[in-house]
């Protein structure tokens, strides 16, 4: 019982400081790598909630796919020797102050309006579950996200193309 | 077991150094990773509620797929635009791309 609640800890201030990396940090390629720790500590918070199958989705998509993307883009755009530069712009205190708000407002709603649900004992096996759920409750939305990504792509190389 | 206000709470402020980090990198890019960290506490907090909402169907489980699909789809695009960027401009930092023609 109380092991469930250490590993929480354990992945969740893993996760937190992995953002703060991203966020904070000066160099953008390190960012990028503590991106991939960030995805990969909320991997292991999905399996903790029992959502197998979005972990493995969040490891091949997120860490696989979309941090690999941007390294790419990093590596196309940036100097990355050169870190003397600012990487920081001139609202931070304006953002501070935007950022801790939101957070206040949110830890506010959360300790206040949310009841402590306690939820089934254990989830139906989830895989199968979602697979029938994707092709049946959701097959409009489904076949709608497949022509997003398809206009996505085509998109994507329309304007990363030279003229 | 983990209370259901702790999922929240963590949630609550990669949301929060997510919203920081989009108003303050100077670099594009940075923008978009600090967008995806955005996206990710938001999915956390879906899957929570699938966990722990009494007679689930998953569809916390389901809505994160989606944002996953649509978080892969916004991130092809903006990385092309970004790229386009700094054909444009040489440049990549957000506070000196000021002008929309120029």
């Amino acid at each position: 019982m109380d092991i469930k609640l250490a590993i929480f800890y354990i992945l969740a201030a893993f996760t937190v400081w992995a953002a703060g990396v991203v966020v904070l940090g000066k160099n953008i390629v390190r960012a990028a790598v503590a991106l991939i720790f960030s995805f990969c500590g909320v991997a292991g918070l999905y399996v903790l909630l029992e959502a197998e199958f979005l972990a493995a989705v969040q490891v091949l998509i997120y860490v696989g796919g979309i941090t690999i993307l941007l390294l790419f883009a990093i590596m196309l755009t940036s100097r990355i020797g050169a870190g003397t530069t600012r990487v920081i712009n001139d609202q931070v205190v304006l953002s501070a102050l935007v950022g801790a708000g939101l957070l206040f407002g949110l830890g506010y709603a959360v300790l206040r309006g949310i009841p402590a649900l306690t939820g089934p004992p254990h989830l139906p096996e989830t895989s199968p579950f979602l697979g029938r759920a994707l092709l049946t409750t959701y097959a409009l939305p489904f076949e709608v996200v497949s022509v997003l990504l398809l206009a996505g792509m085509v998109g994507a190389i329309v304007l990363a193309r030279k003229e | 077991m983990v209370p259901l206000s702790h999922y929240l709470i963590l949630s609550a402020i990669l949301f929060s150094l997510g919203v920081f980090g989009a108003l303050t990198r100077r670099n594009a890019v940075a923008i978009l990773m600090s967008i995806e960290l955005m996206l990710n506490a938001v999915n956390v907090s879906f899957v929570a509620f699938a966990r722990y909402l009494p007679q689930t169907q998953l569809q916390g489980q389901v809505f994160a797929i989606f944002v996953i699909a649509i978080a892969a789809a916004e991130m092809a695009v903006a990385l092309a635009i970004v790229l386009g960027l700094y054909r444009n401009f040489k440049t990549v930092n957000v506070d000196e791309i000021n002008l929309m023609k120029w």
